[in-house]
């Protein structure tokens, strides 16, 4: 299983692409370090007890007055900065995975219903997901995300909010999803194993479900990959926007935000290293997902 | 001709129908109002009055006829943070955020077609590949964070160009506002317009860049160059010539999204345009902005899509042969 893994023409592709494996390294460390967060980070941030306001704001390494404890500088409150960027990704990440796999269900729910049925249900749902399409996802995310907020009681909100991001972004990307599953499942609808699995008499959402499905999901991983910057961007938005996650969950864009007030003092650390961790997050999701799509077409190349 | 706009006509409709009855639902089930704007120590009498001013008390069918004969006549009610009529808010601030955004795609147009064009041509040079990879990381670079490196790099750091605001607008007309007049207003639009085109701008060049290598393989560029005609004129006169449907086309239907995208970069810059003001109305769930915002956005979209398709009708004599 693993040889033929290791052999197979994906593989190959992969060991000898320099790219895609440098960004696979380097999307590799940043999930290590935001997955063991609590154990690799040098600090716990989310302890209010341990921060003291004599640390705050000491410049990170290669500054005057740095030292080794706090490598990427403090703070106005003395927090360490490295750790709450691994603390940072990790909810980022959680969100932004959570928020794709919404997206990923949904699109392929709609996009096989809309390919398998065709007519009116097709007409209707991609019209849908045409108009949807035309409005940034930003956007629709923002709408969403305003909307259900101000539906829910106070006193829920900051508990629910993490959930309300997580489904405002997945609304905002699964037409992606259900275009290209749609168009594959026409196509793979009129094809010979199809019909005979219908001539037997096997239900359709089992043919639907076990036997198109396998074969659409190609494309939808590339989009996946794609659509993960995409979310992981989205949070960080609104985050940074001041709609997305509450202070107590703080994501990569909250840090941002926050840093962002210390830019005309100076404290430019406590801002640059979480937007440096962004790029570098998204650049390699983003490299991955273009190579996967290479990949997987070699017409395109 | 009339048939043609009559029919997209037509299909705008349902759009703009479906995304009015999303803005009325917003707008009549969504959040409380009554306890936002009383504040915690109303009377129940004085909620009872306020929840009669605002016309709450209604049926549905009665509320959602008024919204709609309303909404036509420019009067979306008044917004529940600032207790202004939401249709003036947006008016005044709708100038600030086109001139941002037309300046964005200007930009983003005669940057990355030209851009665009040397990598088609020149694929494998190094220059190309610098583009093609400072392209990569122009669209894993979010919004908002591009804006905060350019206000720390000329703002903070050079000192060179302001990090907020539109500077100093002079009234055109009775409602317009251009910050043009002035070298501040101008120098206050930069660093906004730039962060605001760059995602275009990487956009238009990857577009440019695969159009011309589709065309350079076609034969009549093939026999262009067999008649021995200069590089110059082939990769201007007839290479160019026909990328630039498509990505005119491009242009257009991201103008909409460069108008919705801006509520980013305006609040990076605390811009005073609609975008600032739909984050601001989010953040305490103004409902009458939002569905406002979203029907005005909607018709934008509406339009413009409309004009592409007249321009492609225009363009494309195929198009009008098939009629």
């Amino acid at each position: 299983m693993l040889t033929r893994a290791w052999n197979s023409d994906l593989a190959y592709n992969f060991r000898t692409s320099p790219v895609a494996v440098a960004s696979a390294a380097l999307a590799l460390i940043l999930l290590i370090a935001a997955t063991f967060a609590p154990w690799l980070a040098p600090h716990n941030p989310m302890d209010v007890a341990s921060l003291s306001l004599m640390d705050s704001f000491k410049p990170p390494l290669g500054m005057a007055d740095a030292d080794w404890s706090n490598p990427l500088g403090t703070d106005n409150q003395g927090r360490d900065v490295l750790s709450a960027i691994m603390y940072g990704m990790r909810i980022s990440l959680l969100v932004g995975f959570l928020s794709v796999l919404f997206a990923i269900v949904v699109g392929i729910a709609i996009g096989l219903l809309a390919g398998y049925a065709g007519g009116i249900t097709d007409t209707m749902l991609m019209r849908v997901a045409d108009v949807q399409l035309t409005f940034p996802s930003i956007l629709t995310a923002l709408l969403v995300d305003g909307v259900i907020s101000a539906a829910l009681p106070h006193t829920m909100r900051e508990a629910l909010q993490i959930y309300v991001i997580i489904f405002a972004i997945g609304i905002s990307l699964w037409p992606n999803f259900a275009r290209t599953v749609r168009g594959s499942t026409l196509v793979e609808r009129n094809k010979d194993y199809v019909m005979a699995a219908r001539v037997i008499g096997v239900p359709s959402w089992r043919i639907m479900l076990s036997h198109v499905l396998p074969n659409v999901i190609g494309p939808v991983m590339v989009i996946g990959t794609l659509g993960l910057g995409l979310a992981i961007i989205a949070e960080a938005t609104l985050s940074f926007l001041g709609v997305g996650l509450p202070p107590t969950q703080p994501s990569l864009g909250t840090l941002i935000r926050f840093g962002d007030d210390f830019l005309f003092s100076g404290e430019w650390w406590v801002t640059v290293f979480p937007g440096l961790t962004l790029i570098l997050m998204v650049l390699a999701i983003n490299l991955l997902g273009d190579w996967l799509r290479d990949a997987l077409n070699p017409r395109l190349r | 001709m009339f048939g043609f706009i009559g029919s997209r006509l037509l299909q705008a409709i349902p759009v703009l129908l479906v995304v009015g009855f999303i803005a009325f639902a917003l707008f009549d089930y969504v959040g409380d109002p009554v306890s936002i704007l009383a504040g915690q120590d109303a009377t129940a009498a004085q909620r009872l009055a306020l929840s009669h001013d605002l016309g709450l008390d209604q049926p549905f069918f009665v509320q959602y006829g008024r919204f709609l004969w309303t909404a036509l006549h420019g009067n979306f009610g008044n917004s529940y943070r600032v207790a202004q009529p939401v249709a003036s808010l947006l008016a005044e601030r709708l100038p600030a955020t086109l001139e941002l955004a037309i300046t964005a795609s200007v930009l983003a147009f005669a940057i990355g077609v030209p851009m665009g064009v040397y990598t088609g041509i020149h694929r494998d040079s190094f220059l190309s590949r610098l583009m093609m990879a400072g392209s990569l990381i122009g669209v894993s670079l979010p919004t908002f964070l591009l804006g905060i490196l350019l206000i720390l790099a000329f703002s903070v750091g050079l000192g060179w160009l302001p990090s907020f605001g539109r500077g100093p607008v002079v009234h055109v007309g009775s409602w317009w506002t251009t910050g043009f007049t002035s070298w501040a207003g101008i120098r206050s639009l930069i660093l906004p317009a730039i962060t605001l085109g760059m995602f275009q701008m990487t956009l238009i060049m990857r577009l440019v860049r695969a159009e011309m290598l589709e065309v350079l393989r076609t034969d009549y560029i093939k026999f262009a160059r067999a008649r021995g005609l200069t590089d110059r004129s082939i990769n201007f006169g007839h290479a160019l010539k026909n990328t630039l449907v498509p990505v005119i086309t491009i242009i257009g239907l991201q103008f909409g999204g460069i108008v919705a995208f801006s509520l980013v970069t305006e609040t990076v810059f605390q811009w005073p345009g609609m975008g600032l003001l739909l984050v601001q109305s989010v953040a305490v769930a103004d409902i009458p902005v939002m569905s406002a915002y979203l029907l005005l956005i909607a018709l934008v979209f509406v339009l413009i899509n409309l004009i592409v398709d007249l321009l492609y009708y225009a363009v494309d004599p195929r198009l009008r042969a098939r009629r």
